[in-house]
């Protein structure tokens, strides 16, 4: 990684590097969980999808959800990461309300999935590039619930062994802005997959980030862990807010204690958990009631075959195939839903070799400026890619003109309908009877000779007639003919 | 028809067949003995209603010809085993009064087959326990006592209760559960026969678990063949325990009176002890000389790594225990102490809820699983468990068939004698069944002699993995040769 692509912090002894690893909690999708056959819907009424395995009956038994088991192994696969044909469910030990068997089933010494890399595109068309150092199959805790009863906490068992996916960074992050980036390209690429929602908002992702600083180029830091985050903004604050307290720290001759922290996001600050004397000896060892998980390399070849085309594949496909900047193509390729409309507006351009490119603009400029200003999301846009495809038509064919097409996206916007039969019905075709324009660019010349006697001498005032003839026309005369007609009456 | 109890099984399978009596009769009169040995304390729970209307159903599918292979046959459960609607605590505090909703694999294929629920059976705590002294409903009496002697002995442990109920004829069988004898040890100490099978033979799931890599279900018997009956319902593949072995289950009951003729049994050298009484090695010469007469080859083989396999033993179990016991906690089911925060509630309920030999293994193996111990304690017991596994492969690989020890080191001793100022002392009593746990392999003990108090001995037979067959045929010959033996009534 170099460091040209990362910020520095800037402290009363000199500049400042930030080293950021990150553990990723990431909800597996599926419908069932991960070694129970309880439902994993969210928001069922509490205590309403608990097996006897979930809340550790005597004498009950895990048994894997083959397809979560599918689903790790596929993530691993989207971020080019080693998949493990062996791996191993140890028992993490410890006493906690929110986990009923005593011990949470996770993977410790012999994950399902090795090392990886994920890319990140920064601001400026910068990269870089993020290890992955594992990732494991563990379950969820169930919810703790505090402040329903005043002198009792609840416990609501739902979520209770729904698989999670802890995907492991290597401390390759270097700033908020890449951490921020890492999250969201990650994200990305499970939802891609279908292999996690990623709606950080109900939980089903969360960031454990590791934070600490050091001069350029020298050792390691001590480091502090930030538990549970559960938005990318609060991941950069936090981020933003640790890095300036050990500097501050270290700078005043202090030394940064190994703890683990919260992030408070009403003050914007983190604080102490608990000191790395206080962690918890966990007690890891191989859970006897599993035998290792193992599954054949022509398992994982089927998995890949079927794996769906990733951003990054996406983004060079886009720009190879329809010339798009690959600013732009990151821009659709972003969210698969993006990647998605961009796709079906695509599929239905009469000629997509020809108005690929524009329809990315379209896509891009009107619908996502019109989308974001109105708060709404792509998947539920008042206009749909079948709609926008027939706008980009009606231009590339020449039907209308660029500028009446913005008219006409406003009015599908608005009021919905065929955009080719609201250009009938409400003539909006764009004049290219050449005799038409024609008389309405002499109309214009007539009425205007001294400007027209001008123009030899200022070719640049031409512009001026354009604008005349297009207004009086509505809009709807062909420019190019238009421009053509007054060059050659005006002798220009 | 008193007498009744005192069929074996395969017995009681004929006198239903032939409409000789009823499995209402016989279920009633093993209540009525039930009733009258509660002196012995081997059932902590009695379901009589239950048992009759099981009784009366299997009459009826009798009368229908569409009887299950265990009609009618009353049975007794180790209170380890789930039992729908009917408490199940494993003999712990801690579970109180706790009523499952589901019933283990292991006893819905023996009502499946038509077998009928008489009650639960006492066990050590948690199955922690080799004298059935842990247990929270009180010692279990063993029906043998010493010649000339009142004082009450111990049945063994931990299926204490499963063992003395079968041999003081309270039930013509008995569910119980392996971990590094609990089946073995006390069939030897109240002359029953009793089989810890191949580990995945049957399912685990509605078991109460002590150490899973270790246990295993099994039946206590009056005779080879009974246990041959029983274990074939018990056994069996159940996606439910994916520890459990996707391998048919044969008709092990095929395998009595089989001719041994031709196979190799090994007698391992390391299982001489220094101080073993000389009845016990009289024994263990006298059942290889009865294999022989039957045709068998003996030979003399080596398990280099026995030594350490009692170490290894308290280690492993205790650590998987240590874990498996941390869902008793309060919270959800079974005793709640009260408290005022978490942690008290957690200390206040598992430091009443359990007893002193489950507290001291739920000690143990949290201490050998904690950091900077695991390498030195858990991590090196599951390298010698590796080794003592390969002892027994190798001798298998030499051609030898099945291994003959002794099942136990002496006799029954009496309640209270052992293990009060020293744990390892009763520790001791495993020394020749926790290999086979270790090792997953399947082990009979068989009845085959006295001592010279009058005491029954057994000898123990290990086989191959999934060949419980071989140590069916064989354990018959040892049954036929040394003769059944059955305890005076004193209770």
């Amino acid at each position: 990684m170099s460091t040209a692509t990362h910020k520095l912090l800037k402290g009363a002894t000199g500049d400042w590097e930030v080293v950021i690893g990150m553990e990723i909690h990431a909800q597996v999708t599926s419908n069932s969980k991960l070694f129970s056959g309880a439902s994993t819907a969210f928001g069922g009424e509490p205590n309403t999808q608990v097996s006897l395995v979930d809340a550790a009956m005597p004498g009950m038994l895990p048994v894997i959800n083959e397809e979560c088991v599918r689903q790790a192994v596929r993530t691993g696969l989207g971020l080019n990461a080693t998949i493990n044909l062996r791996s191993v469910f140890d028992r993490k030990n410890y006493f906690y309300p929110d986990l009923p068997q005593g011990y949470q089933i996770s993977q410790y010494k012999s994950p399902i999935v090795g090392e990886g890399e994920v890319l990140l595109e920064l601001e400026g068309g910068r990269t870089a590039i993020v290890g992955i150092e594992r990732l494991h199959l563990e379950q969820d805790p169930a919810k703790m619930l505090h402040d329903k009863l005043p002198s009792q906490s609840l416990i609501d068992l739902n979520r209770c062994g729904v698989a999670l996916m802890e995907i492991v960074s290597k401390p390759d992050i270097r700033d908020a802005e890449q951490a921020k980036a890492y999250v969201t390209k990650l994200r990305s690429i499970l939802r891609y997959l279908g292999t996690c929602d990623g709606d950080m908002e109900k939980g089903s992702l969360r960031a454990d980030v590791n934070v600490s600083v050091r001069k350029p180029g020298g050792p390691l830091g001590t480091r502090c862990e930030i538990k549970n985050l559960n938005s990318i903004n609060f991941i950069g604050q936090a981020i933003e807010y640790e890095a300036r307290r050990q500097i501050e720290i270290i700078e005043d001759g202090g030394k940064i204690d190994q703890e683990t922290r919260l992030f408070d996001a009403n003050k914007g600050e983190t604080r102490s958990l608990r000191s790395k004397e206080e962690a918890h000896d966990y007690r890891y060892f191989p859970d006897p009631d599993l035998l290792p998980l193992e599954f054949s390399q022509s398992f994982v070849d089927e998995l890949k075959a079927k794996l769906p085309e990733l951003p990054d594949q996406k983004k060079a496909r886009f720009v190879a195939d329809f010339g798009l900047s690959a600013y732009d193509a990151s821009v659709l390729v972003a969210e698969r839903e993006s990647a998605m409309f961009y796709e079906s507006v695509l599929d239905r351009l009469a000629n997509r070799t020809r108005d690929g490119k524009m329809a990315a603009n379209w896509v891009i400029n009107e619908l996502f400026g019109r989308l974001n200003k109105e708060g709404r999301d792509i998947t539920d846009s008042p206009v749909n890619a079948e709609q926008l495809a027939a706008i980009i038509d009606l231009i590339g064919e020449g039907t209308i003109s660029g500028k009446i097409a913005k008219d006409l996206f406003e009015i599908v916007w608005q009021e919905g309908g065929d955009p080719r039969a609201l250009v009938e019905s409400r003539g909006m075709k764009q004049v290219t009877d050449l005799s038409a324009i024609e008389k309405v660019v002499d109309g214009i010349i007539a009425a205007n000779p001294d400007k027209a006697a001008q123009v030899k001498d200022k070719p640049q005032s031409l512009g001026w007639f354009v604008g005349q003839v297009m207004k009086s026309s509505g809009g709807k005369a062909n420019p190019q003919a238009v421009n053509e007609l007054l060059k050659s009456k005006l002798g220009i | 028809m008193t007498d009744l109890t005192s069929l074996t099984l395969a017995e009681a399978r004929k006198g239903l067949a032939d409409k000789t009596f009823t499995s209402l009769e016989l279920t009633d009169a093993h209540l009525s003995a039930i009733e009258q040995a509660r002196l012995l304390n081997a059932f902590v729970l009695e379901t009589p209603d239950r048992a009759r209307a099981m009784a009366r159903e299997a009459d009826a599918k009798l009368a229908r010809g569409e009887a299950g292979p265990l009609a009618g046959i009353p049975l007794g459960i180790k209170d380890l085993f789930a039992t729908k609607g009917v408490r199940t605590t494993a003999c712990s505090k801690i579970l109180g009064n706790f009523v499952p909703t589901y019933e283990s694999t292991v006893t819905s294929q023996l009502w499946r087959d038509g077998a009928v629920m008489l009650g639960k059976l006492n066990n050590d705590e948690f199955a922690m326990g080799s004298a059935n002294e842990t247990s929270c409903f009180g010692p279990v009496g063993n029906p043998w006592r010493r010649e000339g002697s009142n004082t009450t002995l111990v049945p063994g442990g931990s299926s204490g209760g499963s063992a003395s109920a079968v041999a003081a004829l309270l039930c013509m069988g008995a569910t119980a559960t392996d971990t590094g004898g609990s089946i073995r040890q006390p069939a030897a100490f109240t002359a029953t026969v009793g089989i810890k099978p191949t580990y995945g033979r049957c399912s685990r799931w509605g078991i109460v678990a002590f150490a899973s890599s270790l246990d295993q279900a099994g039946p206590i018997a009056r005779s080879v063949r009974d246990a041959a009956m029983l274990l074939r319902s018990m056994a069996g593949h159940d996606p439910k325990d994916t520890t459990s072995a996707d391998i048919a289950v044969p008709d092990y009951e095929a395998a009595i009176g089989k001719s041994v003729k031709g196979m190799k049994i090994g007698i391992p050298k390391e299982y001489r002890l220094d101080g073993m009484p000389a009845e016990i090695e009289k024994l263990w010469s006298e059942g290889a000389a009865w294999l022989r007469s039957a045709g068998a080859e003996l030979v003399e083989v080596s398990l280099p790594h026995t030594k350490y396999a009692l170490p290894a033993y308290y280690i492993v179990a205790p650590a998987e225990a240590s874990s498996n016991l941390a869902r008793y906690d309060g919270v959800r089911y079974g005793l709640r102490e009260s408290a005022k925060n978490i942690i008290e509630l957690y200390e206040n309920t598992r430091a009443s809820g359990f007893g002193a030999e489950v507290r001291r293994r739920v000690m143990i193996g949290t201490y050998v699983l904690s950091a900077g111990y695991y390498d030195a304690y858990y991590l090196r017991a599951q390298k010698v468990r590796t080794l003592i596994k390969k002892d027994f492969e190798d001798c298998f690989a030499k051609g030898v068939d099945a291994i003959l020890t002794p099942a136990t080191p002496s006799a029954a001793f009496g309640i209270g004698e052992k293990g009060g100022a020293d744990p390892v002392e009763m520790y001791l009593n495993d020394i020749f069944t926790v290999t086979v746990n270790m090792a997953g392999l399947p082990g009979i003990a068989v009845p085959s002699g006295k001592d010279a108090q009058g005491l029954p001995l057994g000898l123990q037979l290990i086989g191959r993995p999934f060949e419980e067959e071989t140590l069916f045929s064989l354990g018959e010959v040892i049954e036929q040769a040394a003769g059944r033996f059955t305890p005076a009534r004193w209770w």
